[in-house]
């Protein structure tokens, strides 16, 4: 029995110890990853072609599911605030919460799933079949040909498709309460346009993207670089990113909005 | 795929990720309300601002003439010193009566100038004399009490606040 318990807690010392490890491994990969992104900012066509993968090809499902949850929000708010009679500021409730909240965080979590799985999958696939390794025969840095472009694709696309997931978004709203249900016009956009600040609303928004986006692209290239070079392997890695850059979404956002807004009116 | 059809996909992106930002920016934020205009900085002294927010709007008959820029406590007073830009374009009388006034029953709050009739008008630095603080609902009800209370007492004194 207490044999059992000595390599229970070897194998929970064991995982600290690996995941501390592998934390430190990802800091200096993303380190890295920074120092040798000069030339892919070089030949910036490596970073387009990216960009087309990582961001025009997430853009179908973050303009649908933009509007979609910008429709709910217009008919929940819509639903609450007719009991307080305040229906008009149904503009303002559906502006802040996708700029300050929504927006950033879920079409983080779409880009997570959609691009981030996918980078994943590709460079992990890059170093199953070794190709990573033939570049590096031939004096090709991987990490500056593969790894930083991807990288900052992923940085520069996720504020425009968060930033469209948030303007469509709001004309679901304008839709569903002004088209739909009748709410006035006027009053839907004047209010919003009075509760909106640039700076704290949409300026905060965007640094949260930003920040997201770093989040996102880092750990899937990360996952996909340090992935087992297998099938089994590659598909854990690309599991681990989904997973991974989520929490550390959730986990961030919470970060950020307790320094943004707080003692906020 | 061709690279210049690529090229054109993310031209396309960048340019309808930046015009949202645009949108976000003028239609949605109310950067377009913010006027280019210069603006000159005023004070009032009020004795209570209630619920009186920076950035709040200062209006008069209605129009939004300037902003809250920022609240201070004062201790030689002990008022509340409000510090707030008017544009240039909107001159005011000296004598401006300054109010802090609710917009609707649970709206936010603002200032409402309300223009006297001095020859001279406000100039950058001035500080507004004539202010009328918020109404704290907590105190008109207490008046409200004390005022049933007092009639109750003695019929008399009912028209006394």
């Amino acid at each position: 029995m207490p044999r059992r318990i000595v390599t229970g807690i070897q194998s929970v010392g064991h995982r600290v110890i690996d995941s501390i490890w592998r934390l430190g491994y990802a800091s200096r990969f993303f380190l890295l990853t920074l120092i040798k992104s000069g030339t892919s900012l070089h030949r910036f066509t490596l970073v387009i072609r990216e960009l087309y993968f990582t961001g025009v090809q997430s853009l179908i499902i973050i303009l649908v599911s933009g509007l979609f949850v910008g429709m709910v929000l217009g008919l929940q708010g819509f639903e609450t605030l007719q009991r307080y009679g305040a229906e008009s500021a149904v503009g303002t409730m559906v502006a802040l919460s996708l700029l300050r909240e929504l927006g950033p965080v879920v079409s983080a979590l779409l880009f997570a799933s959609r691009a981030g799985s996918a980078i994943t999958a590709e460079i992990g696939l890059m170093k199953a079949t070794e190709q990573l390794a033939a570049m590096e025969m031939m004096a090709v840095d991987p990490i500056a040909r593969v790894v930083a472009p991807r990288f900052w694709a992923g940085v520069i696309s996720m504020p425009l498709l968060a930033a469209l997931f948030s303007a469509i978004g709001i004309y679901g709203g304008y839709l569903v309460a002004v088209v739909l249900i009748g709410v006035d016009e006027g009053s839907f956009w004047s209010q919003m346009q009075s509760a909106v600040d640039f700076r704290y609303d949409v300026v905060n928004g965007i640094i949260k993207t930003c920040v997201f986006g770093v989040a996102v692209t880092a750990i899937a290239v990360f996952e996909g670089y340090d992935a087992a070079p297998t099938a089994e392997g590659v598909s854990g890695a690309t599991t681990r990113t989904v997973v991974t850059s989520s929490l550390a979404i959730l986990g961030l956002d919470f970060i950020l909005t307790s320094f943004m807004f707080r003692g906020m009116g | 795929m061709q690279r210049a059809t690529m090229d054109l996909w993310v031209g396309l992106f960048v340019m309808a990720g930046i015009g949202a930002l645009l949108v976000l920016a003028l239609k949605v934020g109310n950067l377009g309300t913010y006027s280019a205009n210069d603006s000159y900085q005023v004070t009032g002294n009020f004795e209570n601002i209630g619920g009186l927010k920076v950035r709040a709007p200062v209006k008069s008959a209605g129009v939004v003439v300037g902003r809250v820029t920022d609240i201070q406590f004062s201790t030689e007073t002990y008022d509340a010193l409000v510090i707030m830009n008017i544009d240039t374009r909107y001159k005011f009388p000296k004598d401006t009566f300054a109010s802090i006034l609710t917009s609707g029953l649970i709206g936010e709050q603002y200032i409402g100038l309300a223009a006297g009739g001095d020859e001279a008008t406000l100039k950058d630095g001035d500080t507004i004399m004539k202010t009328n603080s918020a109404l704290v609902l907590e105190e008109m009800i207490g008046k409200f009490l004390f005022n049933k209370a007092s009639e109750g007492g003695s019929n008399e004194n009912s028209g006394k606040n």
